[in-house]
């Protein structure tokens, strides 16, 4: 079976670009009207065409996902483990050249923060850290994932990319989604913007949520860094890769984040900025040609702006989130991934979300499924 | 009215099923519990959080009131499904369990192989089991032969509110079941609810289309009546269409009156 990275090839970007600029109106109109809509659809959806068709595609979206999710929000908090990373990503706060402090949770230092969230409410958690696998081992993992078993149905991780086999011993231990976000689908600024580290393989990391399926994860998370290159594109090749991954990895759950770039410490500048208009553009395509996709909404974003997105396709949103490893529980002075834009606590944001007419829901999976 | 649906050793004065997903907030969902008149509500197990005293599900269900049918979705094979149900019977939900084996999480559709498995271990261990299947007759045999109380046939792909797009099977599988038949998935509006009633179904389930309606307490309104009109309808003996009134006999004619 060709994995994504051999499957993605015989779409070269420069042509995607072409058709999404040439699409017309009445490709958008063709696009609406479609119950299953195709990727030359998508990329009509995606158009710049379609913009004058926003409020139609956000009430499909908002149709959708009432139908396949019902009035529900799920939430969730991350949590993380250490900052220490042999990347240099030049839009990220972990940067390995950027002098900040830095910081590893020991295993009873992340069970700490962990049962913090638990007292907040949280039964969902997400693990972060840094690639750093001499640090972030195995047997580490193995280690702060028993710890937080008993209080978490459900664990997720976004770390580094790993091999099958080490997927699969996550899994055993009761990890039931992988997040890993390609940052960019175009293989040459990848490799412009991750200049060294294990990450400039944007193979492998392209690879990744292949071997995630493989090993049996449940969920698998993607994500294109908005602002890096051009949102239609990278909106495109999201579609491509969920489309790739339901066909392929049948028994797991797409689920799509919109890590929009912020400030962070470097000062990079995002040289493609998205709009807001056009987040809702894409929230709402990925919405019509994947009804059944988890779509995530974290803190970076504004809390105006999260509570309007909640009818539009949203059905998972973090809350309360600190990107500093330990600092939920004390001022760790650890530098922070990046800035959070939205700091309300996770009972006012919950609170939004019923006064939205939706239902804050805090479990909704259960650690028997793997155990 | 002494036309009741009898599930195993239990009997009900509604024929209506409801479950409890996609509901707004839990208060809309008493509401519509009450008003669809149901005795039967189904709970997912992977929802339920005992030590959280601010999303307890349960909570908002009257026991009393209500047979609590925890299901076991999100369970992806027989594995799975039956140690999910062992621990909401130790967790002190009963021992019914409305089993649902659905390895695709996009589409929810039962797994036949790993439902007919979990059914035979459950009930082996005493569960009253009410499995969610696709609507296929020879399956709904082998799991009235397994000892499951009911069968549960989908009318359409969940939540998609399509009515009964797999009739010609449900009708096979009415004709010939030998333990109540509840239509469970796809019904979108009474009128779907009563032509499976119409039709001769035992009982429906139903959830999205409440849960998700602008008033979900109208709308159980609107099934209850649509369920005990179709009811009413099949036991008053519904002439088939295409099947009873014949105008005239084209092929018969020829010999006179």
């Amino acid at each position: 079976m060709p994995s994504f990275y051999d499957y993605s090839k015989q779409f070269a970007w420069d042509g995607i670009e072409k058709q999404i600029r040439q699409a017309r109106q009445a490709d958008v109109e063709k696009a609406l009207s479609a119950d299953h809509p195709t990727m030359a659809d998508f990329a009509a959806l995606v158009s710049p065409a379609a913009e004058p068709f926003l409020e139609q595609m956000a009430q499909r979206a908002h149709g959708l996902t009432e139908q396949r999710f019902g009035r529900v929000i799920s939430l969730f908090a991350p949590l993380y483990l250490s900052n220490v990373c042999t990347n240099r990503c030049v839009y990220c706060g972990f940067n390995a050249g950027n002098i900040v402090d830095r910081l590893t949770l020991s295993p009873e230092e992340a069970a700490q923060e962990a049962h913090y969230l638990y007292q907040e409410g949280f039964r969902h958690i997400l693990l972060v850290a840094g690639e750093a696998p001499k640090i972030v081992t195995p047997s580490y993992l193995a280690d702060v994932i028993k710890r937080l078993r008993p209080e978490f149905s459900s664990i997720s991780i976004e770390l580094f990319p790993m091999e099958t086999l080490a997927y699969k011993a996550l899994v055993d231990a009761g990890v039931d989604g992988l997040v890993i976000f390609q940052e960019t689908y175009n293989e040459k600024l990848y490799a412009k913007v991750h200049p060294a580290g294990y990450k400039s393989n944007f193979k492998w990391r392209l690879e990744t949520p292949d071997r995630g399926g493989a090993a049996g994860m449940r969920r698998i998370g993607l994500g294109a860094l908005l602002g890096l290159s051009d949102w239609r594109v990278e909106g495109f090749f999201l579609a491509l890769h969920a489309q790739y991954l339901l066909r392929h990895y049948w028994r797991s759950q797409v689920t799509i984040s919109f890590p929009r770039l912020q400030p962070a410490t470097g000062g990079f500048h995002a040289p493609y900025p998205v709009s807001d208009a056009h987040m809702v553009q894409l929230l709402a395509a990925l919405r019509m040609f994947l009804p059944d996709a988890g779509m995530i909404l974290s803190t970076r974003e504004k809390p105006e702006f999260r509570d309007a997105l909640i009818p539009l396709g949203i059905t998972i949103m973090s809350a309360g989130s600190k990107t500093d490893p330990g600092g939920y529980t004390r001022e760790s002075g650890a530098e922070a991934q990046f800035e959070i834009a939205d700091h309300r606590s996770p009972e006012v944001v919950a609170d939004i979300i019923r006064q939205k007419g939706f239902e804050a829901v805090w479990k909704d999976w259960d650690a028997a499924f793997l155990q | 009215m002494n036309d009741q649906l009898t599930i195993a050793d239990r009997s009900f004065s509604s024929r209506l099923l409801l479950g409890t997903g996609k509901f707004s907030s839990s208060g809309l969902m008493s509401k519509a519990l009450s008003a669809s008149g149901t005795g039967v509500v189904t709970v997912a197990l992977r929802r339920v959080d005992v030590d959280n005293p601010t999303d307890n599900l349960l909570q908002a269900i009257d026991t009393d009131r209500y047979l609590l049918l925890p299901n076991t979705s999100g369970a992806t094979n027989a594995s799975e499904a039956v140690r999910l149900a062992r621990l909401g019977r130790a967790a002190g939900c009963g021992n019914w369990v409305k089993l649902e084996v659905h390895p695709d999480p996009n589409h929810l559709l039962p797994d036949p192989i790993e439902t007919l498995k979990a059914a035979e271990i459950l009930v082996k261990e005493g569960f009253i089991v009410l499995p969610y299947i696709m609507a296929d007759p020879v399956l709904a045999k082998r799991l009235e032969e397994a000892g499951t109380a009911t069968v549960m046939p989908l009318g359409s792909p969940i939540g998609s509110k399509q009515g009964l797009r797999t009739r010609d099977l449900l009708e096979i599988i009415i004709e010939t079941a030998g333990c109540p038949v509840i239509v469970d998935a796809g019904l979108g509006a009474p009128s779907h609810a009563a032509d499976a009633m119409e039709m001769g179904a035992d009982g429906v389930l139903v959830n999205t289309a409440i849960a998700v309606a602008h008033d979900p307490e109208a709308m159980a309104i609107a099934f209850k009546k649509g369920v005990e009109a179709g009811r009413e309808a099949f036991l008053a003996g519904i002439a088939q269409p295409g099947k009873n009134a014949e105008a005239s006999s084209p092929l018969t004619g020829f010999l006179g009156a």
